[in-house]
């Protein structure tokens, strides 16, 4: 199969799979909605006070309810050996690899859409700087996300440990990418400070380590 | 072998106790930090270490996923953990001078941050290498090597430019400032002593490493030998 061909399969299959079960998109959004509530329970914010931390509570919500997701893609595989037969398979493996990452993206997105409101209405948001601002940085966090979550889901779905192991390797790499998101998030709401720098610096982020996924999946997955 | 490592560890505990000497005793107190000013001494080559540790690492994965060489595998653990634990030295040394120099125990002034992240990234690698004994663990711990050593520029720019900047610690006078030669000395012994202890402990770590494959390849070729006793 081409690449192409393997890539929209992959995807269309994820997919119908996830929103027939809806096993991780579930308890993804109930996860984040509990994240969500507990934080506004544990501050008492002026809006204030909510411009300035809002952007690092979404970020870290997102964050700890995206693993749901990433510990998915790969464990659904293992039924059936799935796995193996990608693995045999003649197909592109990169095609397998970016549309996986693509159908966590989208599901990384709904759940974008679903908190953001959440958080608006809970801590009393209004975003003093443009809107699609917000959008280009929840789009590109997202990515910087899912792209190094679905590379290391591939890593720790072949150890002992399995799900406990992904959070573990993921969040120290995402590390930056987070500081960039939340400055940039920050930044807009409270329309003080740069927001261009930290877009660029998570563009390149996302090319980068798009670029490494891509070539070091296959090595990883035929890893013996 | 044995003996040349044996040697060299004699050279580097003759080292260390040169430097103990020039640190505690040749080297005068400094003016304005008093006594603590000498964790310098043992600081700096801490960390001096720990920065060539970890590109080592990098290097040496590079090496095993273009090579596939076990030898290359066995140097990128040995340089891991040696660079994790210097890498926690360092980490324990900063606060001990900061608290009295500065007044606080920790700031996250952009140097710190970045030390910081670099050890819980490492740290991962070396929590991924614990859970996948046997395996394909090399290949995969190789990999996470190589975004742990990318993600390390990024962390660099990011810390730089999104942190919050916190007042910045007046620094007392540099080593560099008008420094007194005993001082310069003392520096430079223990610089050379702990390059020479980290080399020995990667050394070290490293016949480990290698006796370590020499059996797992034994007991892999004893089961194949007779396979009744695999299950046990």
């Amino acid at each position: 199969m081409t690449f192409a061909a393997t890539l929209k399969n992959t995807l269309a299959k994820d997919q119908r799979l996830e929103w027939r079960s809806k096993d991780a998109i579930n308890s993804m959004l109930f996860f984040a909605l509990l994240v969500v509530v507990i934080f506004s329970f544990s501050f008492d914010l002026s809006p204030e006070e909510s411009r300035l931390i809002a952007g690092a509570l979404v970020w870290v919500a997102l964050l700890f309810a995206a693993v749901v997701a990433l510990n998915q893609t790969w464990a659904r595989e293992l039924r059936n050996s799935v796995l193996d037969a990608y693995r045999i398979a003649p197909a592109p493996l990169e095609s397998l690899f970016l549309a996986k990452t693509i159908g966590n993206f989208i599901f990384v997105g709904v759940l974008e859409l679903v908190i953001a409101p959440l958080f608006v209405v809970f801590y009393n948001l209004r975003s003093i700087g443009p809107v699609y601002d917000l959008v280009i940085a929840s789009v590109l966090g997202n990515w910087a996300l899912v792209v190094n979550g679905t590379f290391f889901g591939a890593i720790s779905i072949r150890t002992r440990s399995r799900e406990v192991l992904l959070p573990l390797l993921l969040f120290p790499i995402s590390i930056p990418a987070l500081l960039a998101a939340v400055n940039a998030t920050t930044n807009t709401l409270t329309g003080e400070g740069s927001v261009y720098l930290p877009l660029v610096f998570l563009a390149v982020y996302d090319v980068v380590f798009t670029t490494i996924g891509l070539f070091l999946f296959e090595t990883v997955l035929q890893a013996e | 072998m044995k003996s040349k490592f044996a040697v060299f560890a004699l050279i580097t505990f003759g080292l260390l106790t040169w430097g103990l000497y020039a640190a505690m005793i040749g080297a005068p107190t400094e003016a304005t930090m008093g006594p603590v000013q000498r964790i310098f001494y043992y600081h700096v080559p801490c960390a001096w270490v720990m920065l060539l540790c970890f590109p080592a690492n990098f290097l040496a994965s590079v090496a095993y996923l273009a090579k596939r060489n076990p030898l290359f595998d066995a140097f990128a653990v040995s340089t891991a953990e040696v660079g994790v634990v210097f890498c926690t030295i360092v980490l324990i040394q900063g606060p001990i001078w900061a608290k009295p120099v500065w007044g606080i125990w920790w700031t996250w002034d952009a140097r710190l941050t970045s030390t910081l992240v670099l050890w819980l990234i490492y740290v991962s690698y070396l929590i991924l290498r614990k859970f996948s004994t046997g395996g394909p663990n090399p290949v995969l711990s190789a990999s996470l090597a190589i975004f742990g050593c990318v993600d390390a520029a990024f962390v660099w720019g990011a810390i730089r430019w999104f942190r919050t900047q916190h007042p910045q610690p007046v620094f007392g006078s540099g080593p560099n400032s008008g420094i007194d030669p005993r001082m310069l000395h003392a520096f430079f012994i223990n610089l050379a002593a702990f390059t020479c202890l980290g080399i020995l402990l990667v050394w070290l770590r490293f016949m480990l490493e290698q006796a370590r494959q020499k059996v797992e390849e034994a007991h892999a070729m004893k089961a194949l030998a007779s396979p009744a006793k695999v299950a046990r």
